[in-house]
């Protein structure tokens, strides 16, 4: 999975850049995040504007990193889902579960 | 009336052609001529089933055994679409997967759960020894 990081104040922004999270990728980005985690950074944002299709294991994958900050007083936010990947989540309920925010920008605001 | 489309597929047992046969699946609603619903969402849909269910199989029907292969057959027609997905293991529990899911944060087993939201008949079979998943959908 090609992943692009950024850091903006305590946040780290993750931008998948694969069109596609499914069993075959979802797997890499559940290893960088607890790379991250054990780095000490626990606050993660998850740019999924490029992508296209999410099935179970990438929504797994998102969850794993959830409960991770969670468990470490971070969060896990998500931006900038295509319509058919939001719809994924409400499928699944998980967009109960996560925060979900339009935009970038927005998703970086509700930290402070 | 249209014919009847069969498509025949036998993949290795790897999860990179997920991302193939998912993609033969929404060229499939694409191509169904008489289909009035929405086309996109059934393109999107044929492809998570296919991808979820080739998943299954290749890790807990096959077991990861990269040398075994998961075959797939495909059929539809004006009224409706078949799927079937063959693999050479132990195959599952439909009922017992399905009732695994009661957090919604637990990490896995949502992959059952979503083809039973989408599909509209899903059934574990025994072709001749070999355990088969069959999903229907009705398609008017």
């Amino acid at each position: 999975m090609q992943l692009k990081m950024t850091e903006k104040d305590d946040a780290v922004i993750l931008a998948v850049e694969d069109e596609r999270m499914d069993a075959h990728n979802s797997g890499n980005l559940k290893e960088k995040m607890l790379q991250l985690f054990d780095e000490g950074k626990y606050q993660l944002v998850i740019d999924l504007s490029a992508v296209r299709f999410i099935d179970s294991s990438g929504l797994g994958a998102l969850v794993s990193g959830f409960k991770n900050a969670s468990a470490r007083d971070g969060s896990l936010r998500l931006c900038c889902l295509q319509p058919q990947v939001r719809s994924m989540f409400e499928l699944t309920r998980l967009h109960r579960v996560f925060e979900i925010f339009a935009s970038l920008d927005e998703a970086l605001e509700s930290q402070s | 009336m249209s014919k009847r489309v069969e498509l025949n597929i036998k993949v290795p047992n790897q999860t990179s052609y997920l991302a193939m046969v998912g993609q033969i699946g929404e060229s499939l609603a694409f191509s169904l001529k008489n289909y009035r619903g929405n086309r996109r969402e059934l393109a999107y849909h044929l492809n998570l089933c296919l991808t979820e269910a080739l998943t299954n199989a290749i890790y807990h029907g096959n077991a990861s055994d990269p040398d075994k292969y998961v075959h797939i057959t495909i059929s539809a027609s004006d009224d409706d679409l078949i799927i079937k997905v063959y693999d050479q293991g132990q195959g599952f529990d439909l009922d017992t997967r399905h009732k695994l899911k009661a957090n919604p944060c637990d990490e896995g087993g949502r992959g059952v759960n979503i083809i039973l939201k989408l599909m509209d008949d899903v059934r574990c079979l025994q072709e001749k020894g070999v355990n088969v998943l069959e999903m229907k959908k009705r398609l008017h």
